[in-house]
C-alpha cells in the first residue's frame, strides 16, 4: 500500500504523467480494438509491426518537436520549420541527382551531401536566431518571414519540379535499418542525448529557462541572452534540417510543395501536449518525444480504424482544445469541482488547485 | 518641431506603403508599357478582393494586440460549405450566403470568447480554429465540389464596365466594406477602444473601457469578414476544397503589416490595408509580365518585402520584441 502511495506520489510530481496517460489511452484503444496492432515480427532480421512504424514515421516530428522545445522555453516560437525541412530536402535531392535521371549514382559525394543539406537549414535557423536576437522581431513574425520565403526558395533549388533520388545509399537515412530497427530511431536517440547532454549537463538548459520566465532579468544577472536566443533557433534549423533529410530519403524525392506542410503545427502541438508551456520557461525534451509520439500514434490508429484520414485535424484540434482548456487558469476555476475530483487524485494536482484559487474580482494576467 | 516629427513618425509607414505601391506601379509600367492600363489594373482588384476582405478583419484584430491564424481556413469552410450547401442539399443560393456568413461570424465569436474569457493566447486559440476548420472541410468532402447553380454562376461571371475595362461583383463587395470598416475604426466609440487595447490593455481596462465585450467583438468581425471573404471566394473559384486558399493567412497578416499596422497593436489604418493587398497583388503581376523569373520568386519577394517594412517599424522604435 505504502509503495502504491509513493508511485502515485512520484507520478504526481512529475511533468510526464499526463502525455503518458495520453499516449498509454491510445494504446489500450488500440488493445481493444484492433489486438493485431502490437504484433511485431521479424522479416530478413528486422523488425516490422505498427509499434516500430510508429517509432520510424515519427521521427522527422521528434526531431522537429526537440528543436522547437527550446525555442518555445526560451518564449519564442518557430513558424519555418515546414519549409526548412523542404529546403534541406530539396538542397540534397539537387546535389544527388541533377542530370543522374535514373541512375544509381550520386554528383556530390553523400558525407557532403548530408553537409550541405544541414548547413543550409541550419543557416535558416541562424537566419531565424538573428532576426529575434539582434533585430529585435517578435518570434512569430520573423519566423514567419522565412515560412512564406522558404517554400519559394525550396522551388527555386528544385526548379518547380519533383526531384526524384535514384541514388540508393541516400535511402538508407529514411528507409534503412541498423540492428534490426530503423535508422531512424538511433538518429532521434542521437539528436535526443546531445540536446539532453547539452541543456542538462551544462547551464545552458537553466540559461534557456530563465530566458523563458524574464528575459531582460536574465539578461541583468549576466546571461548573454541575446547568443542563447541565437543558439536555440539554429539548433531548431539544425533538427529540421535532419528532419528533411529524413523525409526526402523517406519518399526518394524532394518535393518542395508538400515536404513539410503543416510540420511546424504538428510540432508545435507536440511540445505543448509534452507539458512545456507556450510562454515559455521550464520545458522538457522527453515530454516532447512523447508528444510527438501521441500524435503520430493517433494518426497511425486513426489511419487502422478506416476513419478518413482527413478527420485527423479535427481530432487534433480536439486534443489541443482540452489540452489548452486544462491549462487554462480560468477553465481550472470555473470547472473546478469536477476537474477538481480527478485532479485531487495526485500532490501535483493539489497544489495546481491551491495555485488556481485568485481572490475574487482579479483579472488574470498570466 | 516636435508635432511635425509625431506626425511623420505617426504616418510614415502609411507613406511609405502608398508611395512604394505607387513606385512600383510605374516603375513596372515604364519597363512594360502593357502594364500601364485600367484592365490589368482591375485584374489587380479582380483578384485579391478576398484577401482585402479578409485583411480589413485581421487589422482590426491586430490594431487591438492580437493575431488569427485561422482567417485562410475559414475561407476554405465557407466555400466548402457553400458548395456542399447549394450543390448537394439544395438549398437557396442567397440563404446559403447568409448562413455561411452566420457560421463565420459564429466562429470568430467562439475563438474570441477563448481568448476573452479563457484567457488563452490568440496564437493558440486561433491555431486550433485553423485546425478545426479545415478539418471540417475535408470531414464534408475530401474531393472538390464544383459549384452549378446559375444563381452562383450568374454572379460569378457577371462584370461591370468601367470606361475600358470590367470589375467583378467581390470588387465592389470589398469597397463597400472598405468605408465601412474605415467609418467603424476611425469614427466610433467601438474603434477607439480597439486602439486602446492595443496600446495598452491595462489601461484600456482601468479607464473603464469596455475591453471584454469589444475584444470578443473585434474577432467576431474578424469572423465575419472572413466568412464574406469565403464567400467572395466562392464566386472566384465556384468550387470547394479542404486545401484552397492554403497558406494565405500570412499573405492576409503580411499585407496589413504592409500597410503600417504595428503587430504590437495600437497603430493603423485600414486605408494602409488596401494599400498593402494592391502591393502583394502587383509582384506576381510583375513577375509574369517579366517573363524569365519563375513563379516562386513571388513568395520570396513577399518574405522580403514583409521584413523591410517589419524592420523599417523596428528601426522606428514603434515595436518592441514582446510576442
Amino acid at each position: 500500500m505504502n509503495l502504491l502511495k509513493e508511485l502515485r506520489e512520484r507520478a504526481g510530481n512529475s511533468k510526464l504523467t499526463w502525455p503518458l496517460v495520453a499516449l498509454l489511452t491510445i494504446m489500450l484503444f488500440n488493445l481493444f480494438y484492433r489486438p493485431e496492432f502490437f504484433s511485431i515480427e521479424v522479416k530478413e532480421g528486422h523488425l516490422f509491426g505498427s509499434l516500430i512504424d510508429i517509432l520510424n514515421r515519427g521521427a522527422p516530428l521528434m526531431l522537429l518537436s526537440l528543436g522547437m522545445t527550446l525555442v518555445i522555453a526560451t518564449g519564442g516560437i518557430d513558424l519555418s520549420v515546414g519549409p526548412v525541412v523542404a529546403i534541406a530536402g530539396a538542397t540534397a535531392a539537387y546535389l544527388i541527382g541533377h542530370g543522374t535521371h535514373g541512375q544509381d549514382i550520386t554528383n556530390t559525394p553523400l558525407p557532403l551531401v548530408i553537409l550541405a543539406a544541414l548547413l543550409i537549414a541550419t543557416a535558416g535557423g541562424l537566419w531565424n536566431g538573428l532576426l529575434v536576437s539582434r533585430v529585435g522581431l517578435q518570434p512569430i513574425i520573423a519566423t514567419l518571414i522565412l515560412m512564406t520565403a522558404g517554400r519559394g526558395i525550396a522551388q527555386l533549388i528544385t526548379e518547380g519540379q519533383i526531384l526524384t533520388v535514384y541514388y540508393s545509399p541516400y535511402h538508407y537515412i529514411g528507409l534503412g535499418h541498423l540492428l534490426a530497427l530503423p535508422f531512424t530511431v538511433f538518429v532521434v536517440a542521437a539528436v535526443f542525448l546531445l540536446f539532453w547532454f547539452l541543456t542538462r549537463r551544462t547551464a545552458l538548459g537553466l540559461f534557456i529557462e530563465s530566458i523563458g520566465v524574464n528575459d531582460s532579468a536574465s539578461f541583468y544577472s549576466g546571461i548573454s541572452e541575446k547568443n542563447v536566443k541565437l543558439l536555440v533557433y539554429t539548433l531548431s534549423g539544425f533538427c529540421a534540417g535532419i528532419a528533411g533529410l529524413i523525409v526526402s530519403s523517406e519518399i526518394k524525392s524532394a518535393d518542395a510543395n508538400n515536404a513539410g506542410l503543416w510540420f511546424e503545427l504538428d510540432a508545435i502541438l507536440a511540445v505543448v501536449l509534452g507539458g512545456t508551456s507556450l510562454d515559455g520557461g521550464r520545458f522538457s525534451l522527453a515530454g516532447s518525444i512523447l508528444g510527438a509520439l501521441i500524435i503520430q500514434s493517433l494518426t497511425t490508429t486513426i489511419y487502422s480504424v478506416g476513419v478518413p484520414p482527413e478527420v485527423i485535424m479535427v481530432v487534433k484540434a480536439m486534443v489541443i482544445m482540452a489540452v489548452i482548456l486544462l491549462q487554462s487558469k480560468r477553465f481550472r476555476q470555473a470547472f473546478k469541482p469536477i476537474i477538481g475530483a480527478f485532479l485531487s487524485l495526485t500532490r501535483r494536482g493539489r497544489s495546481l488547485l491551491r495555485t488556481t484559487r485568485l481572490p475574487s474580482g482579479e483579472s488574470a494576467s498570466e | 518641431m516636435i508635432e511635425k516629427l509625431r506626425f511623420f513618425r505617426k504616418y510614415l509607414p502609411l507613406i511609405a506603403t502608398i508611395g512604394l505601391f505607387i513606385l512600383m506601379f510605374a516603375l513596372t509600367s515604364v519597363a512594360f508599357p502593357a502594364f500601364f492600363s485600367l484592365q490589368v489594373f482591375f485584374n489587380l482588384l479582380n483578384d485579391n478582393m478576398f484577401v482585402l476582405i479578409s485583411a480589413i478583419g485581421m487589422t482590426f484584430v491586430i490594431i487591438s494586440g492580437g493575431i488569427d491564424l485561422s482567417v485562410a481556413s475559414v475561407i476554405a469552410l465557407t466555400a466548402m460549405v457553400s458548395a456542399w450547401l447549394v450543390e448537394w442539399l439544395n438549398v437557396d443560393p442567397f440563404l446559403t450566403m447568409g448562413l455561411v456568413l452566420l457560421m463565420g461570424t459564429v466562429l470568430g465569436a467562439g475563438m474570441g470568447s477563448l481568448i476573452q474569457y479563457l484567457k488563452i493566447p490568440p496564437f493558440v486559440a486561433t491555431l486550433v480554429g485553423m485546425f478545426m476548420a479545415r478539418g471540417l472541410c475535408f470531414v464534408i468532402s475530401t474531393e472538390y465540389i464544383v459549384i452549378e447553380h446559375p444563381i452562383y454562376r450568374a454572379i460569378a461571371n457577371y462584370r461591370i464596365y468601367l470606361g475600358d475595362g470590367f470589375i467583378k461583383p467581390d470588387v465592389v463587395i470589398a469597397f463597400v466594406a472598405l468605408p465601412i470598416a474605415i467609418f467603424l475604426l476611425h469614427y466610433t466609440r467601438f474603434g477607439r477602444t480597439v486602439y486602446a487595447i492595443g496600446g495598452d490593455e491595462q489601461s484600456a481596462l482601468l479607464m473603464g473601457l469596455p475591453v471584454g465585450r469589444t475584444k470578443i467583438l473585434i474577432y467576431t468581425l474578424n469572423g465575419f469578414c472572413s466568412a464574406l471573404a469565403g464567400v467572395a471566394y466562392s464566386f472566384y473559384k465556384l468550387s470547394g476544397h479542404g486545401l484552397y486558399a492554403y497558406g494565405r493567412e500570412l499573405e492576409v497578416i503580411a499585407s496589413v503589416v504592409m500597410g503600417g499596422t504595428l503587430l504590437t497593436g495600437g497603430v493603423g489604418y485600414v486605408l494602409g490595408t488596401l494599400f498593402g493587398v494592391l502591393i502583394q497583388g502587383t509582384i506576381p503581376v510583375i513577375i509574369m509580365f517579366q517573363g524569365t523569373l519563375s513563379s516562386w520568386w513571388t513568395k520570396i519577394v513577399v518574405g522580403l518585402i514583409t521584413l523591410f517594412f517589419i524592420v523599417m517599424q523596428r528601426a522606428l522604435g514603434a515595436t518592441n520584441s514582446r510576442r
